[in-house]
């Protein structure tokens, strides 16, 4: 449009495995998995009772007593998050408020508070007419997740465009590809821009034993998640956040910023199909790709790394799968494709910008993460999933894609700096 | 140069009536939707009244299947979808499939649906939990729908910013017509009226307590109080201009000339609130000037602090010329997300009838207003309109955070 180009300049990661963007990679690096029978809560009912959580220690990660009691878990990570990309940056307290932006991604809101105050205002469920008397001030901030945004806005003195992206699984790719708009179109200079999660409640655990979508492996939840493989059984939940500093080139350029990749393209298409289902011909989330490789000007074979949905559903491997064929030839076959989920979980509309982070990161250090559990392959899945060992590799172009419920499907490009320059 | 993008359809479900004939005949006769809550007995809370959607009609105009598996939202959001492409007399089947965008947006996700299924999670276990509660209460509900019963696969998404959601919604749909799209279904649809969401709702301790319809949200006016809640929205559908005229629409509503958001600092910092500026960069974009405004659809909070910080934005930006200012608001409660977007429609429907809808009850207004408020429906030249909103957050300091701006316009 412009000619304005949006490179990323900070990273801060809150995830399973690591709270803080050094011990997330290492963790992912290291091949990992952070499923476990759950804590959050008492799972003993559930049909999956297993999910990856986050060691976080909402004091030790620096929350105040009124950050802790007035936000939810999810927004306890994002500002967190946000914290450590902003340093990561060395844009805290130099941004000017009235040219930066908030693009904040996230599925669900606030279960977990949403769930708590319910349960106390219904007195466990036996009042429809919940007692006022039991609204404790700030409930309203767990049924708006807008308020999520709001957090991450005042920790970081934002006072440009400001708002959730909500677009269920694929809600984080599509609040980074939002926050790159924004500094395209001039809206903003800077866009801290990212996505969180906290899904790990009775209710969303709930959701998914009845669509029957989890796995059940829940005596041996380090291997639950098997993206690829033949023995798959299905999603383990996540939670955690990851934020961005999204950044117009050359106001990265003047300051000498340290420039982690340039964000060269995003499309998203719908398949208008079910809510849930996905045909196994990957079509819309092909075009999604090649709207993006078009955006960003880049053949198919300068791609080096693709980061995938790969949430562990038959449905979803063979959908990719198909969707990175039809969208890159044979050139999908010749290189590395591999999920992090199989370790840290889906943390469904935070995992988009956790696998952001990570494709920052693959591009800087020249290693791709494993997909972690993936021991025999399913021959409908017949690409180069990287199992089980992270890989040296120099990457350039790396391609993110995610796909959800709502039938959305969504694809990043990012490319080096090296690149970029 | 880049093609206007223009508003060929609306839908309206709205308290003050479903449909564009209704619903506008209804604000242009100053007749409130505002009542005692009806769908569940209220008379136990502190705030008793709300603008209901009067009808079933908007949920039973959905297949029945489908209505089951959705929630009030977005059975708004459906029916105002529908309504919309019979008011463009557009066939959305004519129009390439990723060429097509969804954006719409809500405030809170499907309250109603979402406290059924949580009931059943907390007195039966969490085996009765239903296997839609998943996508009928998630915020991407309403814009998933309507992408799958329209087969739009365009760029669709979601924005969440309270209120201003359905401004942030079209200025999003905007940038997807400017980068491509061919149609694109925007605006905003809510139905936060269960127990639960209204006791969320009434933690802000900004809702009116009064149980007088007349009396209950009186923005701009000295015994203002508070503000009443309502359900419902609008839904828009735009094109870019040259689409529009190129498949015969030769008077379009208006067209989406500006926009801008903005978020305020937190208390205790020495920086200035940022209405003001989103309202000044929302003309900018629409290249006009304040004199260019004919008539503002004022946030309207209804709460005395509030309505004083929104009446010094706007006399900061007018000056002395006091410019037309009206709260339609007033008949329907605080829509959330849905009422910005029907903000947005009545706007256009204004410069349709170059008529302005009136701002009802308020008899008192505070003195010194540095506007004309708009008490009686009032013909007037409408070229160009202002809606401004503001988006509570629950940061719990008493004052919305999110601010937007939007110009529409006539086309020439």
């Amino acid at each position: 449009m412009s000619g304005r180009r949006t490179v990323i300049t900070g990273v801060g990661v809150v995830a399973p495995g690591g709270v803080g963007t050094r011990a997330f990679w290492d963790s992912i690096v290291a091949g990992k998995t952070s499923s476990r029978p759950i804590t959050l809560f008492d799972a003993t009912e559930f049909r999956c009772r297993i999910a990856a959580e986050c060691d976080f220690d909402a004091r030790a990660a620096g929350l105040t007593a009124q950050q802790i009691r007035r936000m939810d878990r999810a927004a306890q990570f994002a500002v967190v998050a946000a914290r450590e990309a902003l340093a990561d940056s060395g844009l805290a307290g130099a941004l000017t408020p009235e040219r930066t932006g908030v693009s904040i991604g996230n599925a669900v809101g606030s279960t977990m508070t949403m769930e708590n105050e319910y349960a106390a205002g219904s007195d466990d469920g036996r009042l429809w007419l919940c007692d006022q008397n039991y609204g404790v001030p700030h409930a309203y901030g767990s049924i708006v997740p807008s308020t999520m945004a709001a957090e991450v806005a005042w920790e970081c003195a934002a006072e440009g465009p400001v708002a959730v992206i909500s677009t269920g699984c694929t809600s984080g790719l599509d609040a980074i590809g939002h926050g790159t708009q924004l500094v395209q179109e001039g809206s903003a200079d800077v866009v801290i821009a990212g996505a969180t999660d906290a899904p790990i409640s009775a209710i969303t655990i709930a959701c998914f034993d009845a669509l029957r979508a989890t796995s059940t492996r829940n005596d041996d939840s380090a291997r639950a998640c098997r993206p690829f493989d033949l023995h798959r059984d299905g999603i383990v939940l996540g939670e955690g956040s990851a934020v961005c500093v999204l950044e117009e080139y050359e106001h990265a350029r003047r300051r000498g910023a340290r420039v982690y990749c340039e964000v060269i393209g995003y499309a998203s298409r719908a398949n208008a199909f079910h809510m849930t289902g996905l045909k196994p011909d990957g079509r819309e989330l092909a075009e999604a790709v090649r709207v993006a490789l078009d955006e960003a000007r880049v053949d198919p074979t300068q791609i080096d790394y693709v980061s995938a949905h790969g949430s562990g559903t038959r449905q979803n491997d063979r959908h990719e799968t198909a969707a990175l064929k039809r969208s890159l030839g044979d050139h999908a076959y010749r290189i590395p494709v591999s999920s992090i989920k199989s370790m840290i979980g889906h943390s469904l509309g935070g995992i988009g910008a956790i696998e952001v982070a990570a494709c920052a990161l693959t591009i800087e250090t020249g290693v791709v993460p494993p997909t972690a559990n993936l021991e025999v392959a399913d021959p409908e899945c017949d690409l180069d999933y990287v199992p089980k060992e992270a890989r040296e590799q120099r990457s350039d172009v790396v391609l993110n894609i995610g796909s959800g419920f709502g039938g959305f499907q969504t694809a990043v490009l990012f490319a080096s700096a090296r690149r970029a320059a | 140069m880049i093609a206007p993008a223009v508003v060929t359809g609306l839908g309206l479900v709205a308290p003050t009536g479903v449909g564009v004939a209704d619903c506008w005949a209804a604000t242009l006769d100053g007749k409130s939707g505002i009542g005692e809550i009806g769908r569940f007995d209220a008379s136990g809370y502190t705030t008793t009244l709300a603008g209901e959607i009067p009808s079933d009609e908007p949920s039973e105009r959905v297949a029945s299947r489908l209505r089951a598996q959705t929630d009030r939202m977005t059975h708004f959001a459906l029916t105002a979808t529908e309504l919309a492409f019979a008011d463009a007399g557009i066939d959305p089947d004519t129009v390439p499939e990723y060429a097509k965008t969804v954006v719409i947006a809500n405030s809170s996700g499907g309250a109603e649906y979402g406290q059924g299924e949580l009931e059943k999670l907390r007195r039966l276990g969490p085996m009765h939990v239903g296997a839609y509660m998943s996508v009928a209460w998630f915020y991407a509900a309403s814009t998933g729908q309507v992408s799958i019963r329209h087969r739009m696969r365009g760029p669709c998404g979601m924005v969440a910013s309270e209120q201003v959601g359905a401004l942030d919604a079209v200025g999003h749909a905007r940038r997807q017509l400017r980068r491509g799209s061919l149609l694109a279904v925007t605006g905003g649809t809510d139905a936060s009226l269960s127990p639960a969401g209204l006791v969320a709702q009434m933690t802000t301790r900004l809702l009116s307590t009064s149980a007088r319809p007349t009396e209950a949200y009186l923005p701009f006016d000295r015994r203002a109080a508070g503000y009443l809640p309502g359900e419902g929205g609008a839904i828009l559908v735009t094109e870019p201009a040259p689409a529009a005229r190129a498949r015969g629409v030769t008077r379009p509503y208006g067209e989406i000339a500006g926009y801008a958001a903005t978020f305020d600092p937190p208390p205790g910092v020495d920086r200035q609130p940022t209405l003001r500026r989103a309202i000044e960069q929302a003309l900018a974009d629409a290249r006009i000037a304040p004199t260019d405004v004919d008539v503002v659809f004022a946030d309207g909070y209804g709460v005395p602090e509030l309505d004083r910080r929104e009446a010094a934005a706007l006399g900061a930006v007018f000056g002395p010329r006091r410019v037309p200012v009206t709260v339609p608001k007033t008949m329907t409660g605080r829509m959330y997300a849905g009422g910005s977007a029907l903000d947005i429609a009545l706007a256009l429907l204004a410069i349709r009838d170059q008529v302005i809808p009136p701002t009802i009850n308020v008899t008192e207004a505070v003195p010194d207003l540095p506007f004309d408020l708009v008490v009686g429906a009032r013909p007037a030249a409408v070229r160009c309109a202002l809606i401004v909103s503001r988006g509570y957050t629950g940061l719990a300091h008493g004052y919305p955070t999110f601010n937007g701006a939007m110009v529409v316009r006539a086309v020439d």
